[in-house]
């Protein structure tokens, strides 16, 4: 692809090579480290408009000012300038299957997971078989008006919808990582649901595939509008196989009066990732927004997604669940804004520690002094699974009105003898039986999955309890 | 027909947190026979069922459990329950957001090996035995033991025994939390899943379960050893009686606080 070549000629003599495979094919990558080049290179090769561009580098200036976040997770290990931005498959050219490492491929087999999936989930591939499967949601979704396409494509087919919303739930300045992700994303979901439209089965980023690579800087805009109501699902519980080792989306929804969004999220990352995600839903009137957000693998997870209640009625939901084994911390939670009155938000979060890991729940909830009548219910359960694990509490509340009924309760409790023995008397083994006490503290997590993920995720589960994944 | 007893134990003394319970208790069931321990409270009736079952909060410091032969003592629990051990706990615990159904299907996959075990045959055959123990079908749905009132998760302990068939099931204290209907129905139900080829283990401090199931044997266990074995006529003795003349002729506190 001539693109491409002209792609090489810009960045210039230090590309590299990338991932080679037994037909010396191999890929091109930006080289390491984050310059004002290299954005507008990306920006190029994209063929983006120019506001988009001056995006990318207003973004650059501000993520290069901002300093490291100093509260949550220990971020130091993170080097800026040892990280790719940017990689662009040659057509037709995969980085290869084996360079995939050996304990993931192990899982996709105990998963089975099928073969064209894995290369996908791992990285591989951009293509994958699927595509009558695909088309055909595509055609029902077009027959309803229903705009579903990757974030690039979204950008170039619908640039005035795209520049009208983008960065306005999530502006650059709103943190550093926002900030990155601005500058050099890449991927991502643009969604359009029409006025009234319920889409009825869940959309899946799994669908999208076949249109770009995913990235680690992906972009996600979903804009639903009144009395539209859309499910989303991304991301998948096998490990998703990640060259780079920062991870860092921004995802901006979007419920006008009287919709709903829910956003799901099942992410596996593999354990040298540092995952740090920028997530906020904004809902106006009697509009909903519910996370559902599952955080296993990565080394560090930050990641608190956000509802904003703008108007009357809104309401928000936040239903999350992580799981931190050997070196990992899961810093997780959720931020509810309440900033109209009449609104209410749920907050559920279940954590995990085993083998010395980390869980935090970090958990904001503001009530503007204007909103009366506000109900707020925050719950976090903390499951250690042995005595050199930990987890954390953080709650923050930021209450401005008198008229609010606000329940909170945290609990921590450490896996039961009496449990574990009850059940192995029945014939499970430990594994099983750990795997089984894990599986029901997740229930009201699992139960909210399509059956396909719930059942992926328990059989995920059952693999961390035996130690066989990270 | 093979003659090795289904468990011999032989000695056994077990302790938690350094402190010793059992102190020497010689006990042998043969298939075939129904066993019943009775002795007072704290005598060390459940760290013997939890003991035979290899609960690993108790020790054992000396003396060994044969089962079928097979000197299990230093066993996994689960590799127990495959050999055919089953325990009715006196205190069911509760397992959250596990349904009874998946828990059920998981345990008989254990013993009986996943490839044994088809859906639909195991689904017709949970739904029967819920029939017969009285157990109304939506407990199928709902989590281990969570909310059950004290009858119901015996019940439900009963309907594990009749799911996994063992070949030794132990029930501590099955009638306690018992009312007279539900006390009736399970009796009945074990009485209908005890077979020649089993063994069971039933401990009670009340005669009236002993009116259901009638055991071969009764055995009293006293301050961690077995102190008086003989037929059923014994248990009549305690009924009547007590157990103060027994502490007493074992130099122990007779009860009462
Ligand atoms: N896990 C444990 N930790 C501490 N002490 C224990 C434990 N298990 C048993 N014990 C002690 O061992 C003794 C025997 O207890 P056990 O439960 O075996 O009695 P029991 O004969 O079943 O009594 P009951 O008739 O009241 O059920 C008691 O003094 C009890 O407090
Ligand atoms: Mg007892």
């Amino acid at each position: 692809m001539s693109s491409d070549a002209a792609l090489l000629e810009e960045i210039g003599q230090d590309y590299k090579y990338g991932f080679h495979d037994n037909d010396e094919k191999y890929v091109y990558k930006s080289s390491k480290g984050l310059t004002r080049e290299i954005v507008e290179t990306i920006s190029k090769q994209k063929n983006e408009p120019q506001w988009m561009l001056e995006r990318r580098l207003e973004a650059l200036e501000i993520f290069n000012s901002k300093p490291m976040p100093e509260w949550g997770s220990d971020l130091s290990e993170i080097d800026f300038s040892d990280i790719h931005y940017f990689m662009k498959a040659n057509e037709g050219v995969e980085k290869s299957w084996d360079d995939v490492p050996e304990y993931i491929k192990k899982t996709f087999d105990r998963l089975g997971i099928p073969e064209a999936e894995r290369k996908f989930l791992a990285g591989v591939s951009a293509q994958y078989d699927s595509e009558v499967v695909y088309h055909s949601i595509r055609e029902d979704l077009e027959k309803l008006g229903v705009i579903f396409l990757d974030m690039d494509s979204g950008l170039k087919e619908y640039p005035e919808i795209v520049q009208k919303y983008f960065g306005t739930i999530i502006p650059s300045i709103d943190n550093k990582f926002a900030a990155l992700n601005t500058a050099v994303w890449s991927g991502g979901s643009f969604i359009v649901v029409p006025a009234g439209v319920k889409v009825e089965i869940p959309l899946q980023a799994y669908f999208r595939i076949n249109a770009q690579n995913m990235g680690q800087f992906e972009r996600t805009l979903i804009i639903a509008q009144p009395g539209s109501s859309v499910h989303y699902i991304e991301g998948c519980t096998a490990p998703i196989y990640a060259s780079d080792s920062l991870h860092s989306a921004v995802v901006e929804l979007i419920a006008e009066e009287g919709s709903t969004i829910r956003y799901t999220t099942i992410q596996n990352w593999s354990n040298n990732v540092f995952n740090l995600v920028t997530k906020r839903a904004y809902a106006y009137k009697n509009a909903t927004v519910e996370w559902i957000d599952g955080n296993l693998g990565s080394k560090i997870t930050m990641k608190y997604p956000a509802v904003h209640l703008m108007e009357e009625g809104a309401r928000g939901e936040v239903l999350s669940i992580a799981y931190a084994g050997k070196g990992q911390h899961q810093d997780a939670g959720a931020k509810m804004v309440h900033l109209a009155p009449n609104t209410a938000s749920t907050v559920l979060s279940k954590s995990i520690s085993r083998d010395g890991g980390r869980t935090s729940y970090r958990g904001l909830v503001k009530v503007a002094p204007d909103a009366h009548n506000v109900r707020v219910n925050v719950r976090c359960d903390a499951l250690l699974l042995d005595d050199k694990s930990r987890s954390d509490t953080y709650p923050y509340m930021e209450i401005d009105n008198k008229d609010v009924q606000v329940g909170h309760e945290a609990t921590v409790s450490k896996i039961g003898d009496e449990q574990l023995f009850y059940l192995m008397s029945r014939g499970l083994s430990e594994n099983d039986a750990i795997a089984m006490i894990v599986n029901g503290f997740f229930e009201p997590f699992i139960k909210e999955l399509p059956m396909e993920y719930a059942v992926e995720l328990n059989r995920l589960i059952q693999l961390e309890m035996e130690g066989s994944i990270g | 027909m093979s003659e090795t007893p289904l468990l011999v134990i032989k000695n056994l003394h077990a302790s938690v947190d350094g402190k010793p319970i059992l102190r020497g208790l010689d006990l042998t069931v043969n298939r075939g026979e129904i066993h019943a321990l009775m002795g007072p409270n704290g005598s060390g009736k459940s760290t013997l069922s939890n003991v035979i079952c290899g609960h690993p909060n108790y020790e054992v410091t000396e003396g060994e459990i044969h089962f079928m032969g097979q000197n299990i003592t230093e066993m996994e629990p689960d590799e127990r329950a495959k050999l055919g051990i089953f325990l009715a706990f006196q205190y069911p615990t509760s397992i959250p957001g596990v349904t009874l159904a998946n828990f059920l299907l998981a345990s008989v996959k254990a013993i009986r090996g996943a490839d044994n075990v088809k859906l639909l045959p195991f689904r017709k055959e949970l739904v029967a035995q819920m029939q017969e123990l009285g157990i109304n079908q939506d407990f199928a749905k709902r989590y281990v033991n969570e909310g059950f009132s004290g009858g119901e998760k015996k019940r439900c302990e009963i309907l594990q025994m009749a799911m996994l068939k063992p070949a030794l099931a132990i029930l501590d204290e099955t009638d306690s939390g018992l009312d007279i209907d539900a006390l009736r129905i399970v009796s009945e139900g074990v009485n209908r899943l005890t077979t020649p080829e089993m063994g069971v283990l039933v401990i009670t401090h009340y005669q009236r379960l002993l009116n259901h199931i009638k055991p071969h044997k009764v055995h009293v266990l006293v301050h961690g050893r077995i102190v008086q074995s003989g037929g059923p006529e014994i248990a009549l003795q305690l009924e009547e009686n007590g157990y103060d003349e027994l502490l007493k002729a074992h130099g122990l506190e007779p009860a009462g606080v």
